[in-house]
């Protein structure tokens, strides 16, 4: 065990997959001698040579349909696209393209490939550099999405990722990438895709959350302690495929869910999750399951004051789940 | 003074260290040169100073690393003629309620302030443990609701089935025909009382009172002979109209509304920004209930007569140790009547409930030989109230003003007096 | 090597498919596929008009663009990215009538998709074939990958990417060309420029007359051929393959060839072109012309000719009736392959 912050278990965890496996590389703006904006492959490009850390033209199509290519034959990518908020010129080669790929060949081509997106805001980044995208990939068949909130689901669900046959989605909070520190295991510390994890054991309800929520979450559920309410919390870590059977037992286990994302709130994830415990917990439900979310605005502003006026935060969710302990 | 703090050089930087100071203490540094060589994860730079100015002190020492906002230098500001100070920007909260942001769930909003169908809404997992647990309606029907407006909650109906299974030894049977209902299991010497919400909350509240407010405290000696003497003879003619008991309680409240209306500074709330006067007077009446303590308010108690006083407090203390208050029933006192005399006490310090600046107890009313007009000596029913006040509120001549317009008018307590 | 568009003239002479270093047989098995794409394709556009399968897009009048270029590729070790109309270039690469058919009538059966594809988006990996969607130009990036994996790999696989005039307007075009030309990658740009993307000609597609000017742009040679002459288009395409085979980088090859058939079965090309100019092209038929230089050349007999006839006619025959008669997929096909490793239901 060693304390790491996320950004070091993010570029520890490529930095192994890199030496373990020779078909692994890195590709995307700014990754090479620059070391990437955040420094995440900071080193690599020293490491590895320009044949393995590869800085792309600035065209995040170009990232992703090379990458594409490149695991059609038999290497494993790790494109980077630089925030999540440009991804969209890449859409139409993520979903109808490496989505696509396996299902369209029935099983006959798949994609072992990852596409590294910083999400997320706090951190002043506007309307462009603090955006949510899980729900929209969330919703594409095909793809599979994570969003660690820890330094070892960060690493282990990395080292998941490239070793995965299919086209997978990791999402990593700006925010936390310096923000969480915690223990990562040493070794070869995978996390399986599709495995949510109780952070926090609770009896009296429940919040579900990722990427930063869940440090906000867990702070939360320590002063709802405080105040005789025992909260669990539950961490999603994969969006898809979603840890179905971990979301029913929490709700069957309290009664009391709270959802909380800082993506918007129409068709989120958090919509997702009450869908699921209304379809297989209802009988077991002691209020109204809940959610908070930010607004249904197109991004967050750049300004502070309407920023944290977007952005979901502990005092706002001890709110909630206090509504949510009374009722 | 301004003081400079450590900015955050760019997205997801949580802290810095001090690299350079390019200025000493008392060094001229003019706005926007260079102050400080600060290194992060991410970048290294040379923060420029944010006024004009002398600098001060410098907080954090070269090599030391410190969060995103620590103060890390002074600079005494150079004033300099029409120079304008942008003003702070509003609190975030403000703003946040602009945005919809988070609509509240319409069945709590509906639920709050015990809506009637509060109580008989089960909600499934109730449903289900009535289920399981072979519930009856009588039995639902005894189960206090701890939930908004009543609620019985999945907590709810797991306590009452614990209770009501927990005397199943041999002979249960025949102890619990002769047991108390729920007479609460007595605390064995040696073992450790779990702590309730309730106790928490209490201990919590209390601490913060103590540790913020600076409590005085005053006694006045009230002669209640007029006001015992009336409630003898109205009491029986009360019970039977009103269906309730006329006690000394709802006077009290109303001597206790007039004296506010005399001293409205002691219906007031400490702020650093000044005291804040209220303009309604919500009085908050203690109750002792199974496990601790509530205090109910009676809202807007300057608009009510005796009548209302004793109606709208019977019916708050009854909810209160059904366990049915709604959260707008414990909300906006703005003072305290606690009545620690029902158990014989004749002088009680009581800790004031944060924001408000005083509370009351009226101890217990007692016969004793006074010195009355002509220098003769009486036998009078006597009672102590004993004020404690925020003493950053008010003076003791302000606390001194109020017990006296509360005495006078008890003492000049007459048939006069309209209950309602 | 200039990187100014060469125009590449068609030479005559009784011999050219020898001087290009193609024996007989070679040059007979050019003739064979091109006419096996034609003749599934024919058959293709038969059974749709007899309303027993949904949908047909044709490579009619492409045959000698396709197989011409193909055929200078070494099959299951260079890669193709075709797009929906390069039969030739799939049957060149090993696809078979019948995987042909089992595609086109979408059974279960069918190599390329299982039957969730329409007709023309062949893929195979086996044969190097990259699966392709409906989108257009993503197949360029693709492409691009491919032959960055091989130069990471340090082998001299060469990628061969096929695409119409009309994908040469989105950015994923200039994405690859761009990212092939700066990385030095072994990919061949083959634009089969027909002169319609679906009903929109060439003047409203570009302001240019050749695609092939823009390789200057990304600094690497552009070619022009007519791609009615099967062995101008294979000798153009030879020297881009060599030239990728050393590491020197791709080439951009625009072969002008023009489109037989409406877009799909569904087009109706009599509301955007005239009659007069499909019959004036269907005289440069390039398996006409083919059949022309080889006869003169002697390598193609009455006999020979015949005998490609049966084979061809006895493959479509077989391919139809196996494909007709194979199973559909069942309801549960519906929801397999979604990942490669399936999830937990």
């Amino acid at each position: 065990m060693a304390v790491k912050t996320v950004i070091e278990a993010i570029r520890e965890g490529m930095d192994e997959e890199m030496a373990r496996d020779e078909s692994v590389f890195l590709i995307g703006e700014d990754v090479g001698n620059r070391g990437g904006v955040f420094l995440a492959t900071d080193g690599l490009y020293k490491k590895y040579g320009a044949l393995r850390v590869i800085d792309s033209p600035l065209a995040e199509s170009c990232i992703v349909g090379v990458a594409i290519g490149a695991a059609v034959n038999g290497m494993r990518p790790i494109a980077e696209i630089q925030f999540a908020d440009f991804i969209a010129p890449a859409m139409n080669q993520i979903i109808e393209e490496a989505a696509r790929f396996c299902y369209r060949t029935a099983g006959d081509f798949n994609l072992p490939m990852v596409i590294r997106a910083p999400w997320g805001g706090g951190v002043h980044g506007a309307l462009y550099h603090s955006q949510s995208i899980e729900a929209t990939f969330g919703h594409i068949p095909g793809l599979k999405v994570v969003v660690p909130g820890t330094p070892a689901d960060a690493k282990g669900l990395l080292k998941a990722a490239v070793r995965d046959p299919d086209p997978v989605l990791y999402l990593e909070h700006k925010r936390t990438y310096r923000l969480v520190k915690g223990d990562v295991p040493t070794g070869d510390h995978v996390v399986p895709i599709g495995k949510a994890d109780v952070k926090r054991e609770g009896k009296d309800l429940t919040l579900i959350a990722y990427g930063l929520m869940l440090t906000y979450c867990l702070e939360a559920a320590e002063t709802l302690a405080a105040e005789g309410v025992s909260a669990e919390v539950l961490d999603l870590r994969t969006i898809k495929p979603i840890d179905q059977a971990a979301i029913v037992a929490t709700a069957k286990k309290t009664g009391k869910v709270l959802v909380v994302h800082e993506d918007n709130r129409f068709a989120g994830i958090a919509a997702e999750v009450m869908a699921i415990i209304m379809e297989n917990a209802f009988d077991t439900l002691d209020a109204p399951v809940m959610r908070l979310t930010g607004p249904d605005v197109p991004a967050m502003p750049f300004n502070q004051v309407l920023e944290e006026a977007f952005m979901p935060n502990v005092d706002k969710i001890l709110a909630k789940a206090r509504e949510l302990a009374a009722y | 003074m301004a003081s400079v703090k450590m900015p955050q050089l760019g997205e997801s930087i949580t802290e810095g260290t001090i690299s350079k100071w390019l200025k000493q203490p008392g060094d001229q540094v003019k706005k926007y040169e260079g102050l400080v060589e600060i290194i992060t994860d991410k970048v290294n730079a040379e923060v420029p100073a944010p006024l004009a100015g002398i600098l001060k002190e410098i907080k954090v020492k070269e090599g030391t690393t410190v969060t995103v906002g620590t103060e890390i230098a002074v600079i005494e500001e150079t004033v300099t003629a029409g120079a304008t100070q942008r003003p702070a920007p509003a609190a975030p909260t403000e703003t946040a309620a602009a945005v919809p942001q988070d609509s509240p769930s319409p069945v709590l909003g509906e639920g709050r302030g015990g809506g009637s169908d509060s109580r008989t809404r089960l909600s499934p997992a109730v449903r289900a443990l009535i289920e399981e647990h072979r519930i009856s309606d009588a039995e639902l029907s005894r189960i206090e609701g701890s939930g908004i407006g009543g609620r019985v909650s999945k907590k709810d109906v797991e306590d009452f089935v614990a209770k009501r299974t927990q005397p199943a030894t041999a002979n249960g049977e025949q102890r619990q025909t002769v047991a108390p209902a729920a007479a609460p299991p007595a605390p064995t010497p040696g073992t450790t009382i779990p702590l309730s919400p309730m106790r928490r909350a209490i201990a919590a509240n209390m601490l913060k009172s103590k540790q913020t407010i600076p409590h005085a405290w005053t006694v006045a000696e009230v002669d209640m002979t007029s006001v015992v003497r009336f409630r003898q003879t109205a009491k029986d003619s009360f019970k039977q109209r009103e269906g309730i008991d006329l006690t000394f309680v709802p006077i009290i409240v109303k001597a206790v509304v007039e004296g506010l209306k005399a001293v409205p500074v002691l219906n007031a709330s400490w702020s650093e920004q000044g005291v804040v006067l209220h303009k309604d007077i919500n009085i908050g009446v203690a109750v002792s209930v199974d496990d601790g303590l509530i205090v109910p308010v009676v809202h807007q108690a300057d608009r009510m007569s005796i009548s209302g006083l004793a109606k709208a407090i019977d019916d708050l203390a009854k909810r209160a140790r059904a366990g049915k208050l709604g959260i707008p029933d414990v909300q906006g006192g703005t003072f305290t009547v606690n009545n620690p005399g029902t158990f014989g006490t004749i002088l009680s310090y009581s800790i004031i409930a944060p924001p408000q600046a005083g509370i009351l107890a009226m101890d217990a009313i007692v016969k004793r030989p006074v010195v009355v007009e002509g220098d003769a000596i009486a036998v009078r029913s006597m009672m102590n109230l004993c004020l404690s006040f925020d003493h950053r509120v008010l003076d003791g001549v302000s606390a001194a003003r109020f017990l006296q317009g509360v005495r006078r008018w008890l003492e000049g307590f007459s048939e006069q007096v309209p209950l309602y | 090597m200039a990187l100014k568009t060469t125009e590449v003239e068609a030479k005559g002479g009784p011999s050219r498919h020898r001087s290009l270093g193609l024996s007989d047989e070679q040059a007979l098995k050019i003739y064979e596929v091109m006419r096996l794409a034609r003749a599934v394709d024919e058959r293709m556009w038969l059974i749709n008009r007899q309303g027993r399968a949904p949908f047909v897009i044709s490579c009619q009048g492409q045959e000698g663009a396709q197989v011409g270029t193909a055929a200078t590729l070494r099959p299951g070790y260079d890669w193709v990215a075709p797009y929906y109309r390069d039969a030739g270039v799939v049957l060149w690469f090993g696809m078979t009538a019948r995987d042909q058919m089992l595609s086109f009538f979408a059974r279960r059966e069918d190599p390329n998709s299982g039957g969730r594809q329409m007709p023309g988006h062949f893929g195979s990996r086996k044969l190097h074939i990259v699966t392709g969607g409906s989108p257009v130009a993503t197949q360029l990036l693709h492409a691009a990958g491919v032959a960055l994996a091989s130069k990471q790999r340090k082998e001299d696989a060469v990628t061969a990417v096929y695409f119409g005039e009309g994908s040469t307007s989105q950015g994923d075009t200039h994405e690859a060309m761009n990212f092939a030309a700066i990385h030095k990658l072994a990919v061949v740009f083959v634009c089969e420029n027909n002169g319609y993307a679906i009903s929109v000609p060439q003047s409203s597609q570009m302001a240019i007359a050749n695609v092939a000017d823009r390789a200057a742009g990304y600094g690497f040679p552009g070619v022009v051929v007519d791609g009615n002459d099967v062995l101008a288009c294979y000798e153009v395409a030879r020297r881009a393959v060599e030239r990728a085979r050393r590491g020197e980088g791709p080439t951009l090859i625009e072969v002008k060839t023009y489109r037989f058939t409406a877009h799909s079965s569904d087009d109706d090309d009599k509301r955007y072109r005239k009659a007069e100019e499909v019959a004036i092209w269907r005289q440069k038929d390039p398996i006409l012309r083919y059949a022309g230089y080889l006869r003169d050349a002697g390598t193609l007999t009455d006999q020979r000719e015949a005998d490609i006839t049966d084979r061809v006619t006895v493959q479509v025959d077989e391919a139809t009736e196996y494909a007709e008669q194979a199973p559909d997929p069942t309801p549960d096909d519906l929801t397999t392959f979604v990942y490669k490793q399936e999830l937990p239901s």
